[in-house]
C-alpha cells in the first residue's frame, strides 16, 4: 500500500510543477510592465530600476521561475498587494469558510442525489426514471448564480426566512452559522446532486444486472433487501470516489455563490483579488487549488483500492 | 466489416435519420433554433435600439409597450435580452471553436505518435485539467483583461484539454482497426492517415463533447460576465443583466428573472442535443 501511494505521489510531483509553470508565465501575459504596477505613483527611472533589480526582473525568465517555485515551495507565496498580508497567510484565513460552505453543499447533494439515483435505477426506464432524469438536466443546466438570486428574491425577500447575506463563523454561533449558511449551500448543492445522481444511477443500473443481485433475488428477499443491501454496497463506491473528483465543479460553484452571497472565503477572494489587480493572490489562489485538486486526486484513487476488497489484494 | 468503416455518408445520413426519432434531439432543437435565429437576426428585428436610455421609463414591470419591461436606465429588457442572446452564442460557439482548434489536433497528435509526444502532451493536458475549469477561466480573463473577446479565449483554452483528452483515448481505438493499418501498409504518409481515415472516424464522439461543451461555455460566458469580466458596457449580456438585476431585487424583482430563464433555457437545449447527438451517433445507444 505505502508503494502504491508513493508511486502515486511521484506521478503527481511532476503534475504540480507542471500547473506552476503555467501559474507562473500567466503573469507574463499581462500586458504592461508590472514594475509600473508595484512602483504606484513613482516614475522616477532610478527607483523604477532599482525596483527591477531588487524584485529581479533582470534575470532571465528561467532563474525568475526557481527562485518562484522555490518559495513557493517553502509557502512563500509573495504578498498581496492589496492588504500587504502574505499570500498563504490569507488563503488560509479564507479557506475554512469556503470549507464549510462545501461541505454543507456536498451533504446536501449527497442527500438529494445519491436516493434519486438509486430511485432511478431501481425504476429504469420507466415514468419516475424519466422525471428524475429531467429534475437532473434542469439541476445541471440551472446557472447557480441565479439561482441564488431567485432564491434570496423567493426566501429573504418575499417570506423574510433567512438572511440574504453575511457570514457568521460556526465556532461562534453554529444555529446562526447554519442558518446564514443554508442557502447558499443549497445553490451550490443543486448541480452537484444531479452529477451524484447520474453517477448512482449508472453504477447501480450496472450493479442490478450482474449475477450475485439476480442470486439474491432468486433467494427470495424482497426487493428492498436486494437493493439497499446487496446492490447499493457495491455501488456506492464509485460514487464516493467521485466525490473526491468533485472538487473543482465544488470550488467554481463556490466563486459565484460567495460573490451572490457575500461570503468572504475562497472564491471571494480570488474575484476581489482580480478586480484590484492583486496578481499574487491571484497566482497563489490558482497554485493551491490545483495543488488540492491533485491531492483529492490521490485520496480518490487511494480510497478506491481501499474499499474494494479486491483490488486490495492485488498490492 | 466493423461499424468504424461504414462510409462516413451513410453512417451521417443513419445518425440524421435517428436523429430526427430522438425526443431530447427535438426538444432541444426546439428550444435552441429560435433564440439562434433571433440572436442572428436582432439587428433587422422591428425592436428597440438595446442601448438607448430613457428617464421617463425607469425600471417599468413588463407592459404592453415593454414587453419584459425596462432596467435601470430605462433601456428595454426585451432588445437586450435578444443581443444578449448574440454575446451568449457567439460565446458558446466561437470557445468551443477555439477549443477544438487547438484540442483536436493535439489530441491527434498524442494518440496517434505515443511515445514522447503522447507523454508530453498527456502531461500538460493533466496539469491544465488540475486547474478547474472557472478558476482558470477566470485567472485568464483577469490576465488577458476583461472583455467578451478575452473571456472567449480564456473559456475556449479552459475547455482544450477535455477535447484534447477525448481525442486522443479515440484515435487510440481507432489506430488499431485494420483499415488504418492497411493506409500504413500502402505506404500513405502520416499526415494522409490521420486526416483521411483517423479524423473522419473519431469526428462522431467529438460532436457530441462539443454541443455539450457549448453548454458549459454558455454557462462559463454567463458567469464570468456576472463577475464582470466579460462583456462590457454598455453592450447586452445575460450574466451582465444578472449582475445589475441583483442589486434591484425589491424594486424590479422581474428584471432578474428573464436573463436567468433564458440562460436556463439555451442551456437545456444544448444539453439536451448533446444527449439526442450521442444516442444518435453511438451505435451502442440503437
Amino acid at each position: 500500500m505505502h508503494i502504491f501511494i508513493a508511486k502515486r505521489l511521484l506521478v503527481a510531483i511532476p503534475t504540480l510543477l507542471l500547473v506552476s509553470v503555467f501559474v507562473f508565465f500567466l503573469q507574463k501575459l499581462l500586458p504592461g510592465d508590472p514594475i509600473l504596477a508595484l512602483a504606484g505613483e513613482e516614475r522616477d527611472p532610478v527607483v523604477l530600476a532599482e525596483l527591477r533589480e531588487r524584485y529581479g526582473f533582470n534575470d532571465p525568465l528561467p532563474v525568475q521561475y526557481v527562485r518562484w517555485v522555490a518559495a513557493a515551495a517553502t509557502g512563500d507565496l509573495g504578498i498581496s498587494l492589496r492588504t500587504g498580508q502574505p499570500v498563504l497567510e490569507l488563503i488560509g484565513q479564507k479557506l475554512p469558510v469556503t470549507i464549510q460552505l462545501a461541505v454543507m453543499a456536498l451533504g446536501i447533494a449527497f442527500l438529494l442525489g445519491v436516493p434519486a439515483g438509486i430511485y432511478a435505477a431501481v425504476r429504469q426506464r420507466r415514468l419516475g426514471d424519466h422525471a428524475v432524469n429531467f429534475l437532473a438536466l434542469a439541476a445541471l443546466s440551472v446557472p447557480n448564480f441565479w439561482l441564488g438570486i431567485m432564491l434570496i428574491l423567493l426566501v429573504s425577500v418575499n417570506l423574510q426566512w433567512l438572511p440574504a447575506s453575511g457570514y457568521v463563523s460556526p465556532w461562534e454561533n453554529l444555529a446562526l452559522s447554519l442558518k446564514t449558511m443554508i442557502m447558499p449551500a443549497v445553490v451550490l448543492g443543486t448541480g452537484l446532486s444531479a452529477t451524484l445522481l447520474r453517477h448512482t444511477r449508472s453504477s447501480m443500473m450496472g450493479v442490478l444486472k450482474s449475477d450475485y443481485i439476480r442470486t439474491a433475488r432468486a433467494k427470495g428477499l424482497s426487493g428492498q433487501a436486494v437493493v439497499l443491501g446487496h446492490a447499493f454496497r457495491n455501488a456506492v463506491l464509485p460514487v464516493i470516489t467521485l466525490t473526491a473528483l468533485l472538487f473543482g465543479e465544488l470550488l467554481a460553484g463556490a466563486v459565484l455563490t460567495e460573490q451572490i452571497f457575500t461570503i468572504p472565503g475562497f472564491g471571494k477572494l480570488i474575484v476581489d483579488a482580480v478586480f484590484t489587480r492583486d496578481y499574487a493572490v491571484v497566482q497563489g489562489v490558482v497554485l493551491c487549488t490545483a495543488a488540492g485538486f491533485i491531492l483529492l486526486n490521490l485520496v480518490a484513487d487511494v480510497l478506491y483500492v481501499l474499499l474494494n476488497p479486491r483490488l486490495r489484494s492485488q498490492l | 466489416m466493423t461499424d468504424a468503416a461504414v462510409p462516413l455518408a451513410r453512417k451521417g445520413s443513419r445518425a440524421w435519420r435517428s436523429l430526427r426519432r430522438n425526443p431530447s434531439a427535438i426538444v432541444g432543437a426546439v428550444i435552441v433554433i429560435p433564440i439562434i435565429l433571433l440572436a442572428v437576426f436582432a439587428p433587422v428585428l422591428p425592436i428597440a435600439d438595446p442601448n438607448a436610455t430613457s428617464w421617463t421609463a425607469i425600471r417599468l414591470p413588463p407592459s404592453a409597450q415593454y414587453w419584459l419591461g425596462t432596467d435601470e436606465i430605462g433601456r428595454d429588457i426585451l432588445s437586450r435580452m435578444i443581443w444578449g442572446a448574440r454575446a451568449s452564442l457567439l460565446a458558446g460557439v466561437i470557445s468551443v471553436a477555439i477549443a477544438l482548434v487547438t484540442g483536436v489536433p493535439l489530441g491527434l497528435l498524442a494518440g496517434y505518435f505515443g511515445g514522447w509526444v503522447d507523454m508530453v502532451i498527456s502531461r500538460i493536458t493533466e496539469a491544465l485539467l488540475a486547474m478547474p475549469f472557472l478558476i482558470m477561466a477566470i485567472a485568464l480573463a483577469a490576465f488577458l483583461g476583461p472583455s467578451l473577446t478575452n473571456a472567449m479565449i480564456a473559456i475556449g483554452l479552459s475547455a482544450m484539454p477535455i477535447i484534447i483528452r477525448l481525442t486522443r483515448g479515440q484515435v487510440l481505438a481507432v489506430k488499431a482497426e485494420d483499415y488504418v493499418e492497411g493506409a500504413r501498409a500502402v505506404g500513405l504518409n502520416h499526415i494522409e492517415i490521420m486526416g483521411r481515415y483517423i479524423l473522419p472516424n473519431i469526428v462522431p464522439p467529438i460532436i457530441v463533447q462539443a454541443t455539450l461543451t457549448v453548454a458549459t461555455a454558455i454557462i462559463a460566458e454567463a458567469s464570468l460576465s456576472f463577475l464582470g469580466l466579460g462583456q462590457q458596457a454598455p453592450a447586452a449580456s445575460w450574466g451582465s443583466m444578472l449582475n445589475t438585476a441583483k442589486n434591484f431585487l425589491t424594486q424590479a424583482p422581474t428584471y432578474a428573472l428573464f436573463p436567468g430563464l433564458a440562460i436556463f433555457l439555451v442551456v437545456v437545449g444544448f444539453n439536451l442535443l448533446g444527449d439526442g447527438l450521442r444516442e444518435a451517433l453511438d451505435p451502442r445507444e440503437n
